[in-house]
C-alpha cells in the first residue's frame, strides 16, 4: 500500500479566481451569492446563485481553443494549471504514460446543451456548430486537462450527481495506494447557472430564493454556484524523493449508496460512509477535529447529516467543528467536493475553520457546533470532507496534515 | 366555472395518488390519499400546468407560503384565489 498526499491546488468559484483568494474569503466569511445575471433571468422563479463573475475566457484561452471549451471545462483548466504548477511536475517523461486524470462532473457541458437547444428550437435553425459533441460531453473536461498536460494513463469522468468530485478524488486516491500510478489529477468542475440548468431545479421545489442557510433553523432551501477545484494526488514516496511540497496526506476513503430513495437522503447511508471513512483511515472518532459538511441547507439534508454525524461519533460529536462553506459559496454540484477540499486544506495548514455563515438560529436536531458566521481559529490535524448525492450515492474523504 | 376546478384538482391529486376520483374528499389530507413529497411535487407541477399559474411552494419551509396543503379543501381554495389573482392583474 502506497501513501497518497497532495501536491498542488488551484480552483475558481465564486469566492476567488485562485486558492490563495478563496482562503481569504472563507477567513471573512464573505458571501459570493449573489443576484443572477443570465439570459432570461427574468423567468426564473429563483433569482440568486453563486456565479463566477467578471469571468474572460479570452484573458486566459486562446480563440481558437475557447471554440473546443465549455464554461465547464475552461473552469477545470484553469484549475488545473494552478494545481499542476504549484506541484511542479512535468509529465512530459515517463510521468506522462502513467498519470492520470479523474475527474468529477454532474452535468459535464451544460451552457454547451443549453445555447445548442436554443439554436435549434428556440432559433428553429437547422444546423449546430460541428464541435457540439465534444463540447458537452461529460468527459470533455478531464480529456482537456489530459491533451493539455501530455497525461496518458488512467483517465476518466466520475458522475455522481453532488458528490461527483468526491467519488472522483476518491478513485484517484485509492489507484495511487493500490500502486496502479504514482500522480493523478483529481477533483471536479460544474458550470450550469444557465436558464435550462437552473429551470430544471426549481421544479424540485428545494431552492432557496433569498439565501444558503446551512444548519440555521429558518433554512429554507440550497442555493446553486458554479465552479471548479483541482489537485494533484501524489505517491507520498515520489515527492519525499523530489522534495515537493506536500499540502496533505489523504489518509482515508468510503463510499456508499442508501438504496433507498432517489432524493431523500438516509442517514444509515450517510453513517456508513462517515463510519467507512474512519475505518480506511484506521482512525477512532476522537482523533477528527473538524468535518466539512454537505450541509446543502436544505431541511432533510442537514437534519439527517447531523444525525448521521451523531450516529457514529458519539459523544465526541459534541467536540467536533462542521461547518458548510455552501453558505458562502452555493452548492457546486459535479464540482463542490472539490472546492470544499480547500476548506480541509485551510483547516489543517493555516489553522484557520471557515464558518457557515447565515446562520441565524438554532435547530434542535442540527445541535452541534456548525462554526457560525465567524471563521475560528483552531489547530486539527484530522478532517473530514462529506458528500451525500441525490440517488443515495455517499462519498467521503479523510486528510490529515502533512506528514 | 369553480365547480370544474375543484374536480380538476381531486382528479390531478387521484392521479398522484393512483385512486379513483369517486375516492377523493375535500377533507382528506395527502397523507390520507397517500401523498408524499415527490408525489406533492408532481402534483403541483401539474396544477401550474392545467390553469397556468405560480403556486408559490418551497419544500423545505412548507408552512412559510401561502400554499396552505393541510387538506383537498384547502389546496382548491388556493388555487382558485392564485387563478383569480391572475385574471385580476
Amino acid at each position: 500500500m502506497h501513501r497518497v498526499v497532495i501536491t498542488g491546488a488551484g480552483t475558481i468559484n465564486p469566492l476567488a479566481q485562485d486558492v490563495t483568494g478563496t482562503y481569504a474569503a472563507f477567513k471573512e466569511g464573505r458571501c459570493g451569492i449573489g443576484l443572477l445575471d443570465i439570459r432570461d433571468k427574468d423567468r426564473l422563479s429563483i433569482k440568486i446563485g453563486g456565479q463566477v463573475l467578471n469571468w474572460n475566457s479570452e484573458a486566459h484561452f486562446s480563440r481558437k481553443e475557447i471554440v473546443l471549451y465549455d464554461k465547464y471545462t475552461q473552469f477545470a483548466l484553469l484549475a488545473a494549471r494552478q494545481a499542476i504548477a504549484q506541484s511542479g511536475l512535468s509529465f512530459n517523461g515517463n510521468l506522462g504514460y502513467e498519470a492520470g486524470v479523474i475527474l468529477g462532473t454532474a452535468g459535464g457541458g451544460v451552457n454547451t446543451w443549453d445555447e445548442n437547444y436554443r439554436v435549434v428550437y428556440e432559433e428553429g435553425k437547422n444546423r449546430v456548430h460541428p464541435f457540439v459533441v465534444p463540447k458537452l460531453m461529460n468527459n470533455a473536461a478531464a480529456s482537456h486537462v489530459a491533451i493539455a498536460y501530455n497525461i496518458k494513463g488512467p483517465s476518466y469522468t466520475v458522475a455522481t450527481a453532488c458528490a461527483s468530485s468526491n467519488h472522483a478524488m476518491g478513485q484517484a486516491f485509492m489507484m495511487i495506494k493500490a500502486g496502479q500510478s504514482r500522480v493523478i489529477v483529481t477533483g471536479g468542475s460544474e458550470s450550469m447557472l444557465c436558464f435550462g440548468g437552473i429551470k430544471a431545479w426549481e421544479g424540485l421545489r428545494v431552492m432557496s430564493k433569498d439565501a444558503c442557510r446551512p444548519f440555521s433553523l429558518n433554512r429554507n432551501g440550497m442555493v446553486q454556484g458554479e465552479g471548479a477545484a483541482i489537485f494533484v494526488f501524489e505517491d507520498y514516496g515520489h515527492a519525499r524523493a523530489r522534495g515537493a511540497n506536500v499540502l496533505a496526506e489523504v489518509i482515508g476513503f468510503s463510499m456508499t449508496s442508501d438504496a433507498s430513495d432517489i432524493v431523500v437522503p438516509s442517514m444509515k447511508g450517510a453513517a456508513r460512509a462517515i463510519a467507512g471513512a474512519l475505518k480506511s483511515a484506521k482512525l477512532n472518532p476522537e482523533d477528527v477535529g473538524y468535518i466539512n459538511a454537505h450541509g446543502t441547507a436544505t431541511a432533510v439534508n442537514d437534519k439527517t447529516e447531523c444525525a448521521a454525524i451523531s450516529n457514529v461519533f458519539g459523544y465526541h460529536a459534541d467536540k467536533l467543528m462542521i461547518s458548510s462553506t455552501k453558505s458562502m459559496h452555493g452548492h457546486l454540484i459535479g464540482g463542490t467536493g472539490a472546492v470544499e477540499l480547500l476548506a480541509c486544506l485551510m483547516a489543517l495548514n493555516h489553522g484557520v475553520i471557515a464558518p457557515t455563515i447565515g446562520y441565524d438560529d438554532p435547530d434542535p436536531e442540527c445541535a452541534l457546533d456548525v462554526v457560525p458566521n465567524v471563521a475560528r481559529d483552531a489547530k486539527v490535524d484530522v478532517v473530514l470532507s462529506n458528500a451525500f448525492a441525490f440517488g443515495g450515492m455517499n462519498a467521503v474523504l479523510v486528510l490529515r496534515r502533512k506528514p | 366555472m369553480t365547480q370544474s376546478v375543484e374536480k380538476a384538482v381531486m382528479r390531478i391529486l387521484a392521479e398522484q395518488a393512483f385512486i379513483d376520483i369517486a375516492d377523493v374528499s375535500l377533507d382528506q389530507s395527502l397523507v390520507d390519499l397517500g401523498i408524499d413529497s415527490m408525489g406533492l411535487v408532481e402534483s403541483i407541477f401539474a396544477m401550474e400546468e392545467a390553469f397556468d399559474i405560480a403556486i408559490p411552494f418551497n419544500a423545505n419551509a412548507p408552512e412559510a407560503s401561502s400554499f396552505d396543503i393541510s387538506s383537498v379543501a384547502t389546496i382548491v381554495a388556493v388555487v382558485k384565489s392564485l387563478i383569480a389573482q391572475k385574471q385580476d392583474a
